[in-house]
């Protein structure tokens, strides 16, 4: 990348200031999805939550099933992000901004749907343990509320880490801005200078931040697993079910990842930046966690088929050759079958490829969420007691919306931020000597550091 | 000495009537569901008989199982509540506390024995039934969960009314709705911790089983069947 850091701002600050007819189509499309989405919600808390497919004993199904999804999705960027930090990998710097910004936006996601579950939604706020008139606090021993406090970290821990790398481009944007852009840029970048004092708290900071928000994310899906895993209910009473989400988010992430990132390079014209090599890396990442994700389907399900207990076997056959057994081949087609050898065969791993494989992961791996749920609930112990599952549009909308919201709030965000880290990425190009000792660096930065935003690379750096 | 209340089942001598589901809808005022709202699975039994057949037709036997909460001591329901809605009481029952319920169903997806229930809509009584509702239970709204409660509102009556009394609750002062009403006495109820109580003499007869006994809830419902029942050879 022989880019020039004045070259990168004029690239990278452009889409900030122009946009064009397109963008206000795509605006206007997925606004229209969150706007069909909010109407969902309000004809179902005027009617009450019979106007969804739920019924006795299929008490979750896509609620649920679009929360973990979400909550999945959200793993791939700041963990991403912050083992590729960790790592020193070069190749991560054009990479990490999109990552992020997909964590925070999946998360507050994952994060409304559950409120919009509710029988009563407008009484949410009873997870929160606050001195009520009730005189109750809320009950520790569920799952649901730790939940709440994992989610609640988690989102704190990655819009912090989000935001924290924004700082200097905040400070880059700032100086060319004018009206509320300004104020904007100016909050955004909290008085940045750019002096070497300030880098190397950005520094400290950022190396905290990625090792901090990684026990986190492992933590947060692990939780979300414990939902099933903590009730006595055949298929769900597992103990391989924490690492077997963590693995399903990732490899989730990483594809909503691939989609996001060759959206952004088509659209805001990053051609140079999101190179093929960026594809082909998160490709090969995506290849390892769909044999991962192979292993963990195997061991979950041999395990229960091997043990032969009757209940567990009739939500094993349910899923693998009875009423789920359409979706259940399609899933492993799409999180197996198709991606393979698109993302195995290094012709095939081009960013179509990528691409597509993505596609299809993304798709399998809702499918897979809604396999974990709803068989198990259709038939638990007692086989009177079996049910059936149909959704209704309501479900659906709101399904939709989750996708609109995301996109939309993605669009909206690569207006008011370069969605690639400017500094980030002319400390990879600058030709600076590789400084390894912090009393050096801030001597190195001081002398450098002269223009607005000049970056000194990290102490350890180690360039493409 | 504080009471464990507690249930016995004779399935040898359930007719399958359905008389305790009656009762137990008009004590304790739950909604009507409509055959619509039915066929689609939301029709709300606090007590059903389950029927499981046994062979092929003209050979087959029909086999009733009334099932109802069974007031587990080591309820599966009680912990993932995140409010407290599904409690265990002093007295072993599994309450579930109407106000303090948001509707999260983790309680519905946690039990076992598919006992607890969503209110859907707010309830509907089809005319005359509007008219019958009981005084002494409240009516639950829209988007939270109702189940069973071993119609505590007569244990508190007959506990209150010995209390006024100053004497000791006798063994069979009073019933919940579905023993009351069953003609052929399947059902008992009683006080598990009166060793001599009716409810605690049967409960240690060798017909007694525990409804999922192996998932280890505890319940303080015993089944009481012949142990060719569980063999399936008589008949």
């Amino acid at each position: 990348m022989a880019k020039t850091a004045e070259q990168i701002r004029t690239d990278l600050l452009r889409p900030l200031f122009y946009s064009g007819p397109g963008y206000w189509l795509a605006v206007a499309v997925t606004g229209s999805m969150v706007l069909a989405g909010v109407f969902a919600f309000g004809y179902q808390v005027y009617h009450g939550l019979g106007v969804w497919g739920l019924d006795w004993p299929v008490f979750w199904a896509f609620d649920i099933t679009n929360f973990v999804f979400w909550i999945g999705i959200s793993h791939a960027g700041t963990l991403i992000s912050a083992i590729l930090r960790l790592a020193n990998a070069g190749w991560r710097r054009p990479v990490t901004r999109c990552a992020e910004a997909i964590t925070v936006f999946a998360l507050s996601i994952g994060a409304i749907i559950p409120i919009c579950h509710l029988g009563r939604p407008w009484l949410f706020y009873w997870l929160v343990p606050y001195p009520s008139e009730r005189h109750i606090w809320p009950n520790f021993r569920s799952p649901l509320l730790w939940d709440f406090f994992a989610i609640l970290t988690y989102l704190t821990g990655s819009s912090l880490f989000l935001l924290l790398p924004i700082i200097p481009d905040a400070a880059a944007a700032r100086d060319l801005a004018h009206g509320w852009r300004k104020k904007l840029y100016g909050i955004l970048s909290l008085g940045w200078q750019g002096n070497p004092k300030q880098w190397h708290r950005l520094e400290s900071a950022m190396h905290i931040m990625a090792i901090a928000i990684i026990p986190v994310a492992v933590s947060v899906h692990t939780i979300v697993s414990w939902d099933f895993a903590m009730t006595p209910v055949p298929g769900w009473h597992s103990t391989i079910f924490g690492p077997y989400f963590v693995v399903g988010a990732i490899f989730s992430g990483i594809a909503a990842l691939i989609l996001a990132m060759a959206f952004l390079r088509k659209f805001l014209h990053l051609e140079e930046y999101l190179q093929p090599i960026h594809f082909d890396h998160l490709g090969k990442l995506l290849l390892t966690f769909s044999l991962l994700w192979l292993y963990f389907t195997f061991a979950e399900h041999l395990t229960a088929w091997y043990g032969n207990d009757v209940s567990e076997m009739n939500v094993l056959w349910a899923t693998i050759r009875g009423t789920f057994a359409p979706l259940f081949w399609i899933m492993v087609a799409c999180n197996l079958i198709i991606p393979f050898p698109l993302l195995a065969i290094k012709k095939l791993r081009t960013i179509t490829g990528t691409v597509i494989a993505s596609i299809t992961i993304v798709a399998g791996m809702w499918i897979e969420r809604f396999l974990i749920i709803v068989p198990t609930l259709e038939h638990k112990f007692l086989p009177y007691a079996w049910g059936h599952y149909t959704p209704t549009w309501v479900e659906i909308t709101l399904m939709v919306a989750g996708f609109g919201m995301m996109a939309l709030l993605y669009l909206v965000f690569s207006k008011l931020v370069p969605m690639i880290s400017m500094w980030e990425l002319e400390a990879g190009v600058r030709k600076a000597p590789i400084i390894r000792r912090r009393a050096v660096s801030f001597e190195a930065a001081a002398t450098a550091g002269a223009g607005v935003g000049q970056p000194e690379p990290l102490a350890t750096d180690v360039r493409p | 000495m504080s009471h464990k209340w507690g249930m016995v089942i004779d399935l040898d001598r359930c007719t399958g009537c359905e008389a305790c589901v009656v009762a137990c809808h008009a004590e304790n005022n739950i909604g009507t569901a409509g055959p619509d709202q039915a066929s689609r699975g939301r029709a709300k039994h606090w007590i059903r008989v389950e029927r499981y057949w046994e062979g092929e037709f003209p050979n087959a036997r029909v086999r009733f199982q009334p099932v109802l909460c069974q007031q587990c001591d080591d309820a599966p329901c009680e912990p993932v509540c995140p409010t407290y809605a599904s409690y265990h009481t002093p007295e072993g029952l599994n309450a579930q506390v109407y106000n303090r319920c948001i509707g999260t169903r983790f309680c519905a997806n946690a039990c076992p024995y598919e006992v607890r229930f969503l209110n859907f809509y707010n309830p509907q009584w089809d005319k005359p039934l509007h008219l019958q509702l009981n005084p002494d239970v409240s009516v639950r709204s829209v988007g939270i969960m109702e189940k069973c409660t071993f119609c505590v509102q007569r244990i508190r009556a007959a506990e209150i009314q010995a209390e006024s009394e100053k004497r000791e609750l006798k063994d069979g002062e009073f019933n919940p709705a579905c023993v009351q009403s069953c003609a052929p006495k399947a059902m008992v109820f009683g006080d598990l911790n009166d060793p001599n109580s009716e409810v605690s003499r049967l409960a240690r007869s060798n017909r007694a089983t525990k409804l999922l006994a192996e998932l280890g809830t505890k319940p303080s419902i015993s089944y009481l069947q012949q142990d060719s029942w569980q063999n399936g050879k008589n008949g």
